[in-house]
């Protein structure tokens, strides 16, 4: 609110206080009839917050005269004028000088025509003469009437607003009463405490204005993180609750050998057709898997013969998929397991205390890419939450249980397993959860214990078992979120405001 | 993963009972199939004034080649509730012991190098069989034997041809005849410009379109019986009265051949005058070493360790009584006479996918029942938790930026090559960026080598946001790298985007200083103390860089243990690229590598 109406209002409220002051009730009409309604509206709603007085708002319709009806009432009806013209005018008017007697042709006019039908006036010799004495002007007197009290039979009203006479218009008065603490001084109240009242002191003896407790507080200049960066953040607190170690999956090109060859995947899978799997055009050729420091005294290229007998021959006990095994080129990796299978095989040359290699508990969550075709549901990237535990003796109702207690802490119980088929895994599991909301089983990810074919490859110790599994980061988000279009989540035409409002993700909470 | 449709009541009738839908689906979830959809109450299309019959649509796991039709999933389920033995697939020689051959000329090397036979004698085709018996060839064509490239299939009416057979190569203008429910004779190269835009078959043409010698199956008439892998010949083609089947298939892949003329055979030999029983066709092909006779249908005998079955699955079963579960998933096993530890394995010709003792330890799982195992404790050994050292560093940053007020956004890795260099006003060295052999779409060129462009399209995309605008994103871009062994490595990188009413220039300067105050690097001036002893911390320069407007630009610099380098830049966007990204509004930028300060 701008100083200065608030100070026109000031006055305008002390003179509603004085109107107040000798009687019970004022009409804004009557009281206050040249005030404009919003003025007068801003110092109500002041002198009320502080209960000074009490309003009503008044809404009715008014007739309002037209300015041809303002004429009538001031001169005549037309018809009135000409009768009186003729009537003033011994032995009569021509048509001529009764027009410029009246001196508005318009009305002459009318005013002839109305006269005749109301048989005040005839014509005799080309002279117009008076037939009665005396008329009375109907017309006038209903319009003065109005005039006076803004209105009058409806019948009449009608009638009149049909001779484009009157319009009517709505109208907002104020009908107002003292309150309960009316007094004709206005007392300062204040809005804030502030640090000069503290200073002073005079916070002890100032009025402090009620707060409007049924608004919604200031605005927050507050920068705000991604929902899905907040969803990540969850599973990687639970993932380092169960003692997981991240992998470095900041490697989003990968060779044919560590995306599919290395996992057993054969090269004729389905998964490897260019229709699902973004190939590299530049660079052009993938380098062999080779040691990533000076330190790596790992024998790679033992390991790259391994992964081709195994795939062509077969080897560790497994017939392999007996077929031409050729060295492949670069993709964008399709999945992390690329980088769980270079951890794997680092795993290989490490020794824990026994002189055993060592259990270990590996999980990213990162981004992985499919070459798909978008629609609400497919993005062409998103991102893959990985797991991996690698120990001894591990069994497959041990992955279960695992998974009851990592999906307990997102509030995800009465888990189910089916039995399904992946390349890399033996056995595989989907795992489904009941969704409350969909009232069906939904699928909520993927796992399984990594095949010998993969692992011994590697030089994996064979009683050494390998439990793997897998699930979107999208997925989860987008049922928590209630959204229904991945491109609404991840991409750049995500809506601000939604990143900017969202709740936090609370996965133990609902 | 494969989706089979099915009549369901058939099927509930081959299964011997009646199911509801609830626990139909009950039975794949153990078996590990899934029911995709029952059309019972659904509108089914008409086919000569009937209505289709409600169908069940199953999915099928990807290597399960014998549950590609109706025949292979009431086999398999009947065997999984115990209602039949698996049955004794048998290869029977005709009475007169004389096979039919199919001799390989050398010339089909140049290709398709191989190929297999088989008769089905005496079968009795209804209408649904042979439905089915052609569906299976289309689900086999197109899941293993990859759109026909590497194996595909042809059946005859044996009674129609005369044997003995040769599969030979020729020149395509070499040879005519008339094609499956065609009436013209059509040569090789007539054939390629007839069935050209044919929506079914057009796009098998390429497999050997350009080869010298096209193959051929031919009778001892030269009656062409087919082309494959494209078409079969109309002379000789199969109809609901045929009742010896010769079947055919070439190959470019010895193994996958096999697999599927095992598939054909096993599937339907049930509708033999004696089931389960095919007639082999010899294979003459002296020049690779291929002769043999074709199929042979015996099990393959393999072991498998009671302790791995055991251990693995948590249980701790008898040898018999895994036996006994195995025998579920349709192989006969029996305890080794020779080591207590160990089963005898006889997989049946249908289960191609067995290729370790991994594979029959999971069928121990499934016939026992998945949510049936005893659980164990998967927390065998205590582990020590820890992230990744860059991913603890850039979320310091971005919960940094964020308490700036500072808003996280999460575009795209890939984008267009525009997006990433010209729209920038940046120059492709051809040494920077990554490129993508075959995107399904233009936007998805490269890999982004800056967050820039992931920033400005998505102020672009929120014009009716209020202003300012204040963005950020910390994650990977990717540069080639020719001494990495993937010869590209990613990099972590720290950007953010402001677009007001004015150019906001100095508010991303101050981003850069509240960042770098987090990272405890101080702002030293570039030419502070003595060369020998210069402070380590960080100092920008006036940049002049088209992608900026000029004089409102600048690199950053840090010195860290004595080295120096430029970690990034800031700047505001010159007008020529908010104009390029559609931005009405001055937008500065600032981008740094996060991977200095690890």
């Amino acid at each position: 609110m701008a100083p200065v109406s608030a100070d026109s209002a000031g006055d305008l409220a002390h003179e509603v206080l004085r109107a107040l002051a000798n009687t019970d009730q004022i009409l804004s009409t009557e009281a206050f009839p040249k005030v404009p309604f919003e003025t007068l509206k801003a110092a109500l709603d002041r002198l009320s917050s502080r209960s000074m007085v009490v309003y009503e708002q008044i809404e009715r319709q008014e007739a309002v005269l037209e300015p041809e009806a303002e004429q009538i009432v001031q001169h005549g009806s037309h018809e009135a004028r000409v009768f009186e013209a003729v009537h003033k005018a011994l032995g009569g008017l021509s048509i001529q000088d009764l027009e410029t007697t009246i001196g508005d042709k318009n009305v002459t006019k009318v005013g002839q025509g109305k006269a005749f039908r109301e048989k005040w006036i005839k014509k005799e010799d080309n002279k117009l003469v008076a037939l009665v004495d005396s008329i009375e002007d109907v017309t006038r007197s209903q319009l003065r009437f109005i005039q006076e009290t803004k209105s009058h039979d409806p019948k009449i009203i009608a009638d009149l607003k049909k001779r484009k006479l009157l319009n009517t218009a709505k109208v907002i008065s104020f009908k107002v009463s003292k309150g309960p603490k009316f007094a004709l001084e206005i007392v300062k109240e204040e809005t804030d405490l502030t640090a000069d009242m503290l200073a002073t002191g005079s916070w002890k003896t100032a009025n402090f204005k009620p707060y409007n407790f049924k608004a919604l507080g200031g605005h927050q200049v507050a920068g705000a993180l991604h929902p899905l960066n907040k969803m990540r953040h969850e599973f990687r607190q639970i993932f380092f609750e169960t003692g997981f170690t991240e992998m470095p999956t900041n490697q989003y090109i990968e060779s044919g050998f560590w995306n599919f060859d290395a996992l057993f995947v054969p090269q004729q899978h389905p998964a490897r057709d260019l229709q699902d799997t973004f190939y590299i055009s530049d660079p052009k050729t993938a380098g062999r898997p080779g040691p990533t420091s000076a330190d790596d005294k790992q024998n790679y290229d033992e390991y790259f013969e391994n992964v081709k007998q195994v795939h062509e021959n077969g080897k560790y006990g497994s017939i392999g998929y007996r077929y031409p095994w050729a060295e492949e080129e670069l993709v964008l990796r399709t999945h992390t397991t690329s980088v769980s299978a270079a951890m794997l095989y680092k795993l290989a040359a490490q020794k824990g205390p026994d002189g055993r290699v060592p259990p270990v508990r590996y999980f990213s969550i990162d981004r992985v890419f499919r070459n798909e075709a978008v629609d609400a549901t497919h993005l062409c990237e998103f991102h893959q939450v990985e797991g991996v535990i690698a120990d001894y003796g591990l069994t497959l109702g041990g992955l279960m249980e695992f998974f009851e207690t990592f999906f307990a802490k997102m509030g995800l119980t009465d888990l189910k397993f089916k039995p399904a088929f992946n390349p890399y895994t033996e056995p595989s599991m989907e795992l489904f959860s009941y969704h409350k909301g969909l009232k069906k089983l939904v699928e909520i990810g993927n796992s399984g214990m990594f095949r010998p074919e993969m692992l011994e490859a590697m030089g994996l110790p064979k009683d050494l078992r390998v439990y793997g599994f897998g699930l979107s980061l999208e997925r989860p988000t987008m049922i928590k979120y209630a959204i229904s279009n991945i491109r609404e989540l991840l991409g750049h035409q995500v809506d601000l405001n939604f990143i900017e409002r969202n709740a936090a993700v609370r996965l133990d909470k609902d | 993963m494969p989706t089979i449709s099915v009549d369901k009541y058939k099927l509930y009738e081959a299964l011997g009972r009646k199911f509801t839908t609830a626990e139909f689906e009950d039975l794949c979830f153990e078996f590990g199939i899934e029911l995709d959809e029952d059309t019972e109450d659904q509108e089914r299309p008409i086919v000569n004034g009937e209505q289709e019959p409600p169908q069940l649509k199953i999915e099928i796991p990807a290597n399960r080649y014998d549950m590609l039709c109706f025949e292979g999933i009431a086999l398999n389920l009947n065997i999984f509730l115990g209602r039949t033995k698996p049955p004794n697939f048998r290869v029977v020689e005709p009475k007169d012991g004389l096979l039919q051959t199919i001799t390989v000329s050398p010339e089909v090397a140049k290709v398709r190098p191989y190929v297999a036979g088989a008769i089905l004698r005496n079968i009795t085709f209804t209408k649904d069989r042979y439905e089915s018996f052609i569906a299976l060839q289309d689900k086999l064509h197109q899941n293993l034997a990859r759109q026909r490239t590497l194996v595909s299939i042809g059946t005859h009416d044996l009674d129609t041809i005369k044997g003995p057979f040769t599969y030979e190569a020729l020149p395509p203008k070499d040879f005519k005849f008339v094609p499956l429910n065609q009436t013209q004779e059509l040569t090789g190269e007539t054939l390629m410009t007839f069935y050209e835009n044919d929506r079914h078959l057009g796009r098998y043409l390429h497999i050997i379109r350009d080869a010298p010698v096209y193959p051929l199956i031919l009778d001892s008439n030269r009656v062409i019986c087919s082309l494959p892998p494209i078409i079969n010949g109309d002379h000789s083609k199969i109809t609901l009265n045929t009742t010896n089947v010769f079947i055919e298939i070439t190959a470019t892949d010895l193994t996958k051949l096999e697999i599927v003329t095992d598939m054909m055979v096993t599937m339907f030999s049930e509708y033999c005058a004696e089931p389960f029983t095919v007639e082999p066709v010899k294979i003459i092909s002296d020049h690779n070493n291929q002769t043999r006779i074709t199929p042979h249908l015996r099990p393959r005998v393999t072991h498998a360790e009671v302790d791995y079955l055991n251990s693995c699955t948590g249980l701790s079963e008898s040898r018999e009584s895994l036996c006994q579960l195995l025998s579920k998933m349709a192989y006969v096993a029996r305890p080794s006479d020779k080591d207590a530890n160990l089963l005898e394995v006889a997989i049946p010709p249908t289960r191609a996918d067995v290729l370790h003792q991994a594979d029959i330890m999971e069928d121990v799982a499934v016939c026992y029942g998945f949510n049936r195992l005893p659980r164990s404790s998967p927390n065998r050994s205590a582990t020590v938790a820890a992230p990744l050292p860059i991913n603890k560093l850039s979320d310091i940053v971005r919960i940094e930026a964020a308490m700036a007020g500072w808003s996280e956004v999460m575009p795209l890795t890939l984008c267009s090559h525009d997006e990433n260099f010209a729209w920038l006003n940046r120059k492709d060295d051809g040494n920077t960026v990554v490129k993508l052999a075959n995107p399904k779409t233009l936007e998805y060129q490269v890999v982004r080598t800056s967050l820039l462009p992931g920033l400005v399209k998505t102020i672009r995309e929120n014009k009716s946001h209020s202003l300012p605008i204040k963005i950020f994103e910390a994650a990977d871009v990717v540069f080639k790298d020719p001494h990495a062994e993937r010869r590209a490595r990613n990099e972590r990188h720290f950007a953010a985007a402001w677009c007001g009413k004015s150019s906001g220039f100095e508010v991303v300067h101050g981003l850069l200083d509240r960042l770098m105050l987090m990272l405890r690097t101080n702002f030293v001036v570039g030419s502070d103390g003595s060369p020998d002893v210069k402070p380590d911390g960080y100092w920008i320069e006036e940049l002049n860089e088209d992608t900026f407007f000029h004089g409102h630009a600048a690199a950053v610099w840090l010195r860290l243990g004595g080295k120096e380098q430029r970690i990034g830049e800031f700047g505001i966007l010159h007008p020529s690229v908010l104009e390029k990204f559609d931005l009405r509004f001055p937008v500065s930028t600032l981008e740094i590598n996060l991977e200095v300060f690890l």
